[in-house]
């Protein structure tokens, strides 16, 4: 089928479409005014008998908490899938081309970029911390901060300081705490079979609204969170940069 | 008035799958996918609204003031997330038929056989 | 049904139109984010702060960067084949 034809045929398809969607919205509630009755009934239920201020955060990991598992874990096959599709076998030679690479690459970074990358590399750890923290109290939790604080790592690698330690490898610790996370989470949920006898069930204290150890395991359940999404971006993100300094080891 | 978010959301869909069917490049695909996506976020959202749209974060508001709907926007948020993965396993593939094929155009994807 | 609403959701529908029709997807991953952002924008207009961060953090910075390493890695691919 030649592009001009595909291009006709979606067009009209899409006219088609688009009209049917259109006349279905005609026949939702109108705007500003939704029917759900769960919304209603879900807010006194987290504020009360939860003990948090976010009452996204309770739906998210407590009264729905079964759906957090099942998206935390599509991330962690996701980061898996795009590790196994990415990483090839690499001989000796492509390894130090690699690395030669990586250097001049280091050594081409201006200046200006190296130092805003290192002086804000920690400041945005500390928020990364912060947002993850404060997930039950204010907007933030586990995955808006694990998303920052893998961005400090891709702030460390634009600052032109490759990430090089000698004994352990920095991409051992990210597949280590992107798996941690991902089973914390899982442990959680049969704590709460064990504990009080439905998966996932709020089985520690809950502590007083507004403080920072209130919600049970709401808490508990962002920073394992916030540890698996740090890890599975960190991962997708160095293997999309073919970081063969990391995996192999300095010479 | 009433219908504009909604509107909106058919838009985006439709642009999207237009941009998905009609690209030439691999990465343009995947980004007009993230548009199409883009759809089902403002749907949702739209549907949630109450009118004096205050955010449902009772932090700083006492007790019983009405907000948006909480519940779509815990699953607007597990959207945004699975965009994000399903946008990075896309990318990976990507390279892999890029590496495989030759070429990243999706038109000419298996007709070089390397 | 007010005004930043209806500004907000024309600047979506905006972005989202100039994304696709960006045909270099160098110059595209831009545009992806700053539609991006005025997703983002709206959703805080819709009173959904929660949501809104997570686009940002994924919409400018995992996405763009993501797309930015691929593109890279395809065009290294094609100098290293030839």
């Amino acid at each position: 089928m030649s592009p001009a034809v595909r291009r006709g045929v979606a067009l009209t398809a899409l006219a088609g479409l688009a009209a049917a969607l259109l006349v279905a919205c005609l026949g939702l509630p109108d705007f500003g005014h939704p029917r759900g009755p769960y919304a209603t009934a879900v807010i006194p239920l987290a504020l009360d008998a939860r003990h948090v201020t976010s009452v996204v955060a309770a739906v998210t990991f407590d009264i729905r908490g079964i759906d957090t598992l099942g998206e935390e874990l599509i991330l962690f096959s996701a980061a898996v899938g795009a590790t196994v599709l990415l990483r090839s076998q690499r001989g000796e030679d492509d390894t130090r081309a690699a690395v030669e690479r990586q250097r001049a690459l280091a050594e081409r970074t201006p200046a200006p970029v190296r130092r805003v990358g290192a002086a804000l590399a920690g400041p945005v750890l500390v928020l990364g911390v912060y947002v993850v923290a404060h997930g039950q109290l204010t907007p933030g939790g586990g995955f808006q901060g694990g998303v920052v604080l893998a961005s400090a790592f891709l702030l460390v690698y634009a600052a032109g300081h490759v990430v090089r330690l000698q004994r352990v490898r920095p991409v051992a610790l990210v597949e280590a705490g992107e798996a941690l996370g991902a089973g914390a989470y899982a442990l959680v949920a049969v704590g709460g079979l064990v504990f009080a006898g439905a998966a996932l069930e709020n089985f520690l204290p809950y502590g007083t609204t507004g403080q920072l150890l209130s919600g049970g395991t709401i808490p508990v359940l962002n920073v394992a969170v916030g540890v698996e999404v740090c890890g599975a971006v960190a991962l997708i993100l160095s293997e999309l940069l073919d970081q063969a300094l990391l995996r192999h080891g300095a010479p | 008035m009433n219908v504009v978010p909604y509107a909106v959301a058919v838009w985006l869909l439709a642009v999207g799958v237009y941009g998905v069917v009609t690209s030439r490049h691999l990465v343009h695909l995947v980004l007009c996918l993230a548009v199409a996506q883009a759809s089902t976020y403002v749907l949702l959202l739209a549907i949630g609204y109450r009118t004096p749209g205050r955010a449902p974060i009772f932090f700083d508001i006492p007790p019983g003031t009405p907000v948006v709907d909480p519940v779509v926007q815990a699953l607007t948020l597990t959207d945004v997330v699975v965009e994000a993965t399903v946008t990075a396993v896309l990318l990976a593939l990507a390279v892999q038929a890029h590496r495989r094929f030759g070429t990243a155009d999706p038109d000419r994807l298996g007709e070089l056989r390397g | 049904m007010n005004p930043l609403l209806l500004v907000t959701l024309a600047l979506v529908a905006l972005t989202g139109t100039a994304t696709v029709f960006v045909r270099d997807p160098a110059r595209q991953l831009v545009t992806a984010g700053v539609f991006g952002l005025a997703l983002a924008i709206m959703f805080f207009a819709f009173g959904a702060p929660d949501v809104a961060l997570s686009q940002i953090v994924v919409s400018t910075v995992a996405v763009p960067v993501m797309a930015l390493l691929t593109l890279a890695r395809l065009h290294r691919d094609d100098r290293e084949g030839e």
